[in-house]
């Protein structure tokens, strides 16, 4: 009994104590709820709406690109797409079968769709093809009854309708990239297939084109399943631009260029309206939307009349001949030369030990200024030039808008070179040779421009000495431009431009074969011809070759600027062919045949 | 009819007025109240809908309620004379689980009768105490301080255990273990043999460690660190520690858990039925449901305390410690304090036999209460 009576003490012991214990584990639980729930509650009150809230990024369209008349350059195409949505699907590969005997789908593309189905989401619509043609669509359709599952959705993508004729100008949106992403911090660059302005003037106004993204909050349960709507913010629409393009132009001097490489640049000469810009050759930038394939764009890479580069912004070249204008204003503003002063040409010239040629081995014999500008005659420039000096020239040359960059800022846009004595210091650390002065006196040697720079130049010529700065966006009301003007005497100008009328309208002049008449309009301008081998003597002595015999690499290039009409000039235009031979008989007439359809399309409106 | 009827002391036989005279009310009102919290929650865990598990959930509360009172009027010696053979037959019970048991989640825990599923492992829960408390109910405190004292109810808790681990379904067999260990401790086995066990359980871990399926190996080390696999083993520990935080001290309202409702709480319906309760009605609901808990608790060992029988104290403790064993398993487990183990939340989680045999243990529990005053003296 004793026993008994002990054994249930122990017990009841015991059991007081596994009480305890018991007790103890609960204050545990109830502090470790506390915890949770009220002093950690607003950690996990965040997390809980990151599970729960989807924040999505409504995409806007990109703003839409127009010709001065308003054709439209860059425009968003409705892009059918065909969907599957393995939820829906009976079975997903029966509806794949059936479906591929509509629409083809190649080896790839299969491989795409069967990775795709395997990473996403059951109710995530899975794309199968796109670019389908409304025929396609039909056709798809009318077969959905037997392929469950299968969609048709249409979305956006980027189209440039006049795809190889305006490709350097518009450029191209592609893929956001990592550096894009570095530099732009737009919540709208994370979007899956968001496309951004990667060249050109897609990306010179990506910020205006792209617009603004919209937000959509939306409530999603644990398979990301959409089960309502919490909150729209709608964002901004790209916005619309205008170009100064002229689209029948711009066609016009694609057609003129045919096979040839080069650049062409025309430009309204009071507004800086850019009317043309071409660069040849060219690609289409249709083929950059949706990603080029490494084949295509390794045959653009590595093509040597390299059609990635912008030719018109970012090719250099020795302006030759077109640079003769500013030696003589230089030279005419400096007063060591006047209207009436005449230099004697006997084909060559003696500096030093060295001996610099005419392009006109027998010589022009005496002429002044207009004489010389419109026979081209190197003899004059040479001494002009050496008279003058290089610092002088270099400055004129810079009031002019060569060897800087434009008002376009484009990012691949070149600055080309204007030496003068400081620069060669500079660069060199060796001083000005008197010879290199003759060099730059005709274009070569030191001096590179680039196309739209030449344009600049005829421009501001042409209006009188305005520093007239080009654009690309049209210009609604031109009254209100106001470029200041160049200072330069007007006597001068009108010599030069007096000049550039008899290179075109007087016989003997060098582009007298483009001449042409349009109800009394006439062109204007200046040939250039520019070597890119050196001739050597010994090949003066035994007959220089010609140029249809040298590789296409080595032949001359072909510039011709000018300007019309004559009288009150509207319209300027640089021209440059590359190897193109001579710039009388390539880039004269390309030019001629740019301006006059210029006037006969301002004519008929 | 009964030999200690003859042998006992007083007549223990109980008028059925007596036996409602001294039943608790008190306590089956805890018990109903917590299975209407059950109710509810499941209500809410389908979105609204009472004929997904609330209804099912209801109809389990009244056969168990049923059950419960039902064992309240059987015959207390019944018990007690009845217990090995109950325990002999729910080993039985399991033995055919391992052979032809019916194969489900992944784990072999039921005997399907046809009309419901049977799992002996819950059984063995009640039959396990029942055995035990009728062996230290003969025994003397001398015979229980020998190594050979406890060797028996040892094996009664340890034969069972093995057979769940095989199934394998660790929660149910640790429950065992515990049970059999508290009701050693609780007897009056010496301290120190408790502390050689537990130096040489620690030594055993590495073997236990090997012989885990890898299931229970993810879970453990996911336990030791959720972020290791935030989208695998460990979303369910994070997606509980988030649901239960984002409830605060109020809650979300009763169906506005958006943890649960959108399905990022797994299980809710089940395991984490705390999680989901604590999501919609915060810190305040969370620690309601634990207080009525130990409510039910401190009734149960209070009835013990005041029944006379040794088997029947025992009887009650090991019962109430199976119960706590259930609710302190469950809510640490869902609070992120030990590694998920698939212990239910008693009375509110969704699930049959689990209810069925807790809402059993109550029945005895009052069963041993009403007839508190009954010696049984040996059987």
């Amino acid at each position: 009994m004793n026993r008994d009576n002990s054994k249930g003490k122990v017990l009841i012991y015991r059991t007081i104590a596994w009480c305890v214990i018991q007790l103890l584990l609960f204050v545990v639980i109830v502090a470790r709820l506390y915890f949770l729930q009220v002093f950690e509650a607003d950690k996990y009150k965040t997390m809980s709406d990151e599970n729960r809230i989807s924040a999505r990024i409504l995409v806007p369209p990109r703003g839409v690109v127009f010709d001065r008349n308003g054709y439209v350059l860059a425009g968003n195409k409705q892009n059918f797409q065909a969907m599957i949505v393995a939820e829906q699907a009976t079975n997903v590969q029966d509806t794949l079968n059936r479906f591929k005997k509509i629409m083809p789908l190649t080896e790839t593309e299969q491989n795409r769709i069967q990775r795709d189905l395997k990473k996403y989401r059951r109710f995530v619509p899975i794309k199968l093809k796109d670019g389908l043609s409304w025929e396609d669509v039909s056709r798809i359709l009318l077969a959905t009854s037997e392929m469950p599952g299968v969609v048709v959705d249409d979305g956006l993508s980027r189209n440039y309708p006049f795809g190889k004729q305006m490709a350097h100008l518009l450029g191209y949106v592609a893929a956001v990239s990592e550096q894009d992403l570095q530099n732009d911090n737009d919540p709208l660059l994370m979007t899956p297939d968001f496309k951004i302005g990667r060249i050109g003037f897609e990306k010179r106004f990506e910020k205006k084109l792209r617009g603004k993204g919209g937000n959509l909050k939306l409530e999603v349960n644990a398979v990301g399943r959409i089960m309502k709507e919490i909150e729209r913010v709608d964002g901004k629409p790209g916005k619309n631009l205008q170009l100064a393009i002229d689209a029948r132009l711009q066609q016009k001097a694609y057609e003129l260029f045919e096979e040839q490489s080069g650049a062409a640049v025309l430009m309204d000469v009071n507004t800086g309206e850019i009317l043309t810009f071409i660069s040849m050759p060219s690609y289409d930038s249709n083929d950059f939307v949706l990603g080029v394939n490494q084949a295509t764009y390794n045959q653009l890479l590595f093509d040597e009349k390299q059609p990635l580069i912008n030719k018109p912004i970012a090719g250099l070249y020795s302006p030759g001949s077109t640079f003769k204008m500013m030696v003589a204003l230089a030279a005419l503003e400096a007063g060591v030369i006047t209207p009436e002063t005449r230099f004697g040409c006997s084909g060559k010239m003696e500096l030093g030990n060295h001996l610099f040629h005419c392009w006109k081995k027998q010589g022009h014999g005496p002429l002044n200024v207009v004489e010389a500008l419109q026979h081209s005659c190197d003899i004059f420039f040479y001494e002009t030039a050496q008279k003058v000096g290089i610092d002088k020239i270099a400055a004129m040359a810079r009031r002019f808008g060569l060897g800087s960059q434009t008002a376009l800022h484009f990012d691949d846009e070149k600055s080309g070179i204007i030496p003068d004595r400081a620069w060669k210091m500079a660069k060199y650390g060796a001083s000005w040779q008197g010879g290199e002065t003759l060099i730059a006196g005709i274009g070569q040697g030191y001096v590179l421009t680039t196309p739209i720079q030449l344009a600049v130049m005829t421009a501001r010529i042409a209006n009188g000495g305005k520093m007239v700065e080009p654009t690309l966006l049209k210009i609604d009301d031109s009254k209100k431009l106001k470029f200041a003007d160049m200072k330069i005497n007007s006597r001068y100008m009108d010599l030069v431009k007096e000049g550039m009328c008899a290179v075109v309208n007087r016989p003997g002049g060098t582009a007298f074969m483009s001449r042409f008449d349009y109800n009394g309009k006439k062109m204007c301008g200046k040939t250039g011809t520019t070597q890119v081998r050196r001739i050597s003597m010994k090949e003066r002595q035994t007959g220089i070759v010609r140029q249809e015999d040298l590789p296409w690499k080595y032949r001359n290039h072909a510039l011709f600027v000018g300007f019309a009409p004559q009288d009150n000039p509207k319209y300027a235009v640089a021209v440059l062919v590359e190897h193109g031979g001579g710039g009388s008989s390539v880039a004269a007439p390309i030019a001629s045949k740019l301006l006059k359809e210029a006037l006969i399309l301002e004519e008929s409106e | 009819m009964y030999k200690f009827y003859k042998t006992g002391f007083h007549n223990p036989n109980l008028s059925f007025k007596e036996k409602i005279y001294n039943m608790s009310f008190k306590y089956f009102f805890f018990v109903f109240l917590l299975a209407l919290i059950g109710v509810l929650m499941l209500y809410s865990a389908a979105n609204g809908d009472w004929k997904v598990w609330a209804f099912n959930h209801a109809v389990r509360v009244a056969m168990g309620g049923a059950l419960m009172l039902a064992l309240v009027f059987v015959d207390i010696k019944r018990f007690l004379h009845y217990a090995y053979y109950f325990y002999a037959f729910t080993l039985i019970l399991l033995i055919v689980v391992e052979v032809a048991g019916y194969t489900g989640m992944g784990a072999t825990r039921w005997i399907n009768l046809g009309f419901m599923k049977l799992q002996p492992s819950e059984l063995m829960k009640i039959a396990l105490v029942l055995a035990l408390a009728k062996y230290f109910h003969s025994t003397t405190l001398q015979n229980i301080e020998t190594i050979g004292g406890i060797i028996p109810p040892l094996l009664m808790g340890a034969v069972p255990a093995v057979l769940i681990m095989m199934q394998p379904d660790l929660g149910t067999a640790m429950m065992l273990l515990f049970t059999t260990g508290i009701v050693l401790f609780v007897v009056g086995v010496q301290l120190f043999k408790f502390a050689i066990v537990s130096v040489g359980g620690a030594a055993m871990l590495p073997v236990v460690w090997h012989f885990l399926h890898d299931y229970q190996k993810q879970r453990v080390l996911t336990f030791l660190n959720p972020e290791r696999d935030p989208l695998g083993a460990g979303y369910h520990i994070m997606q509980s520690k988030i649901a239960l935080g984002s409830g605060g001290f109020w809650g979300k309202g009763f169906m506005s858990g958006t943890q649960s409702h959108l399905n990022f709480l797994p299980e809710k319906h089940t395991d984490f039925i705390f999680t989901m309760l604590s999501e919609e009605f915060g810190f305040v609901g969370g620690f309601l449901v634990i207080f009525l808990n130990v409510l039910v608790l401190v009734y149960s060992y209070s009835f013990a305390m005041r029944t006379t029988s040794y088997f029947g104290k025992l009887t009650i403790i090991g019962l109430a410690t199976n119960y706590f064993l259930y609710v302190f398993i469950n809510i640490a487990m869902v609070l992120g304090l030990i590694p998920v183990v698939g212990v239910p939340l008693p009375m509110i989680s969704y699930g049959g036999t689990v209810m069925l045999s807790v809402m059993a243990s109550f029945g005895i529990i009052m069963a041993m209460y009403v007839n508190r005053d009954t010696n049984l003296g040996k059987d």
